[in-house]
């Protein structure tokens, strides 16, 4: 079945997030403008300059997922558990019926087991080397949701873990495509990430991107003339990606969405003045869906918030599709950047989106910035028709990526 | 001399991974094999560094590959208990 032409479709979703432990919760919450973007009150913040944080409150873990497992593994991990089981019940798919080699996980993380790492590192540094854990050893690196979930769906197919910070959920579903058109009939495919800890946030604090306001709704500003860094977040999404064919032939008759086109550049050296490769991943998605500007509907932006980032991207949308020449809109400005869970979660609201053609809104923008001519969509959802939907993300570091999405 | 009963295993056991899917730790497990308990190899290597730190005692790599079953543990703690006194 190795045909260049076989297309990769979406056919269930699952969510875990800020907004809401559930896709439903998620999207209504989505739709009100309702910002999950709180003060941290996870541990004492008093000696660190960020405050805000987008967390997930009011879940169990082990309401989704045996304790023995809740406790051999990270809270990136038991979110990844809940948004499967979700995905697959949406996708009416039960894993044991599809043969073992033909059903693959690809995630995309970025900050590993922070909370497990956490406390196995405290153990370390106060009680000495034989108080650490033995389930460390697999709880903490990039590939354990990827692992974990292919032990407990029998998903011995192709399988893997992209670790391209925020670019990473949509390079997951990229390979996720290239790994049905090499023979599979469905990927679990998406993204969590869990940084919620002292050593968590003092890693993400290096890259000086991060504001460092503490009022929930002046902090994470995307395209915003008061932009001053981006707030984080933890949770993500997890979708089931199928082959058509192979979903038509188990019976699927509606398909949620089609990934229809995607492409990933890296950014060129700073010394150099050459253009950033955020818009050429625009172009190559566009022509790899074939699809033209005037046809995208609406751009999930990536939304870095950071002031030179935000013109960059600006200037990218606006040479693609003229000024306001597409609506564009960031919606996680009500969870923050969620690093690998983030564009996941733009795919699975982009594909709500589409299903009630209605455009969900960007949140405490209150004036663009100069150079930012965008038509942002703001504080109330617009009702469109949506047939094809851009997504773009970026990762620190130089990954861009772009995925196109239509309506079947 | 301090000694390892069963029970206190058991109690280490559950501990070092919570409740176990399969059979649970009920009754006389002393010679059920640890994969039929459910706990897997690192299961087995928490319960070991347990040991270790409560007992003050060294078990290498080898010995933890000979633990197999609860009765192994018992055997293998109270013999360098034994020989530490």
């Amino acid at each position: 079945m190795n045909t260049p032409a076989s297309r990769a479709v979406i056919t269930g979703l699952g969510v875990v997030a800020p907004t809401g432990t559930d896709v439903e919760a998620h999207w209504q919450a989505t739709l009100a403008g309702k910002s999950a973007i709180h003060h941290i009150d996870r541990f004492d913040t008093s000696g660190y300059p960020l405050k805000l944080f987008g967390d997930v409150r009011d879940f169990v873990a082990t309401d989704h997922v045996p304790v023995r497992l809740v406790r051999e593994t990270d809270l990136m991990t038991h979110l990844a558990f809940a948004a499967t089981e979700q995905a697959l019940a949406d996708a009416g798919l039960d894993p044991a019926t599809v043969p073992e080699f033909d059903l693959g996980v690809v995630t995309a993380n970025s900050s590993g087991g922070a909370h497990f790492g956490q406390s196995e590192l405290q153990k370390l540094y106060s009680e000495g080397p034989y108080a650490v854990g033995a389930y460390m050893s697999i709880a903490w690196f990039y590939a354990a949701t990827t692992g974990q979930l292919s032990i407990r769906h029998g998903a011995r197919g192709a399988c893997g873990v992209i670790a391209t910070e925020q670019a990473g959920g949509l390079d997951a579903f990229g390979q996720a495509r290239r790994n049905l058109r090499k023979g599979g009939r469905a990927v679990l495919c998406g993204g969590t990430d869990a940084s919620l800890t002292p050593y968590g946030l003092v890693a993400q604090l290096a890259n000086g991107l991060l504001s460092q306001r503490d009022d929930p709704l002046r902090a994470y500003l995307p395209f915003d003339a008061d932009a001053s860094g981006y707030v984080s977040g933890e949770g993500g999404a997890i979708m089931v990606v199928e082959d058509a064919d192979a979903a038509r032939a188990r019976g699927v008759d509606r398909f949620l969405a089609e990934v229809a086109g995607y492409a990933a550049t890296f950014d060129p050296r700073q010394q150099t003045r050459r253009e950033p490769g955020l818009r050429r991943a625009i172009e190559l998605a566009l022509a790899d869906a074939q699809v033209r500007p005037q046809d995208v509907d609406v751009v999930f932006a990536d939304g870095y918030g950071v002031p030179r980032l935000d013109l960059v991207e600006a200037q990218a949308l606006m040479r693609t599709f003229g000024e306001r020449g597409a609506p564009v809109t960031v919606p996680k400005t009500m969870t923050g950047r969620l690093y690998a869970g983030g564009a996941p979660l733009d795919v699975a609201t982009a594909v709500l989106a589409m299903r009630d053609s209605v455009i969900p809104p960007t949140v405490n923008v209150t004036s663009l910035a100069p150079g930012c001519r965008i038509d942002l969509v703001r504080d109330e959802p617009r009702e469109a028709q949506l047939r094809t939907v851009l997504v773009a993300a970026r990762g620190h570091g130089g990954f861009n990526a772009a995925l196109v999405l239509t309506h079947p | 001399m301090p000694h390892l009963n069963l029970d206190e295993l058991k109690q280490v056991m559950l501990r070092c991974s919570g409740l176990p899917d399969q059979a649970s730790v009920e009754g006389d497990i002393t010679d059920v094999t640890f994969e039929d308990l459910g706990y897997d190899s690192l299961a087995v290597l928490e319960i070991a560094s347990a040991m270790q730190r409560t007992y003050k005692i060294e078990i290498s790599d080898e010995s933890i590959e000979t633990m197999v079953t609860p009765g192994a543990v018992l055997d293998f703690v109270n013999g360098a208990l034994k020989a530490a006194a």
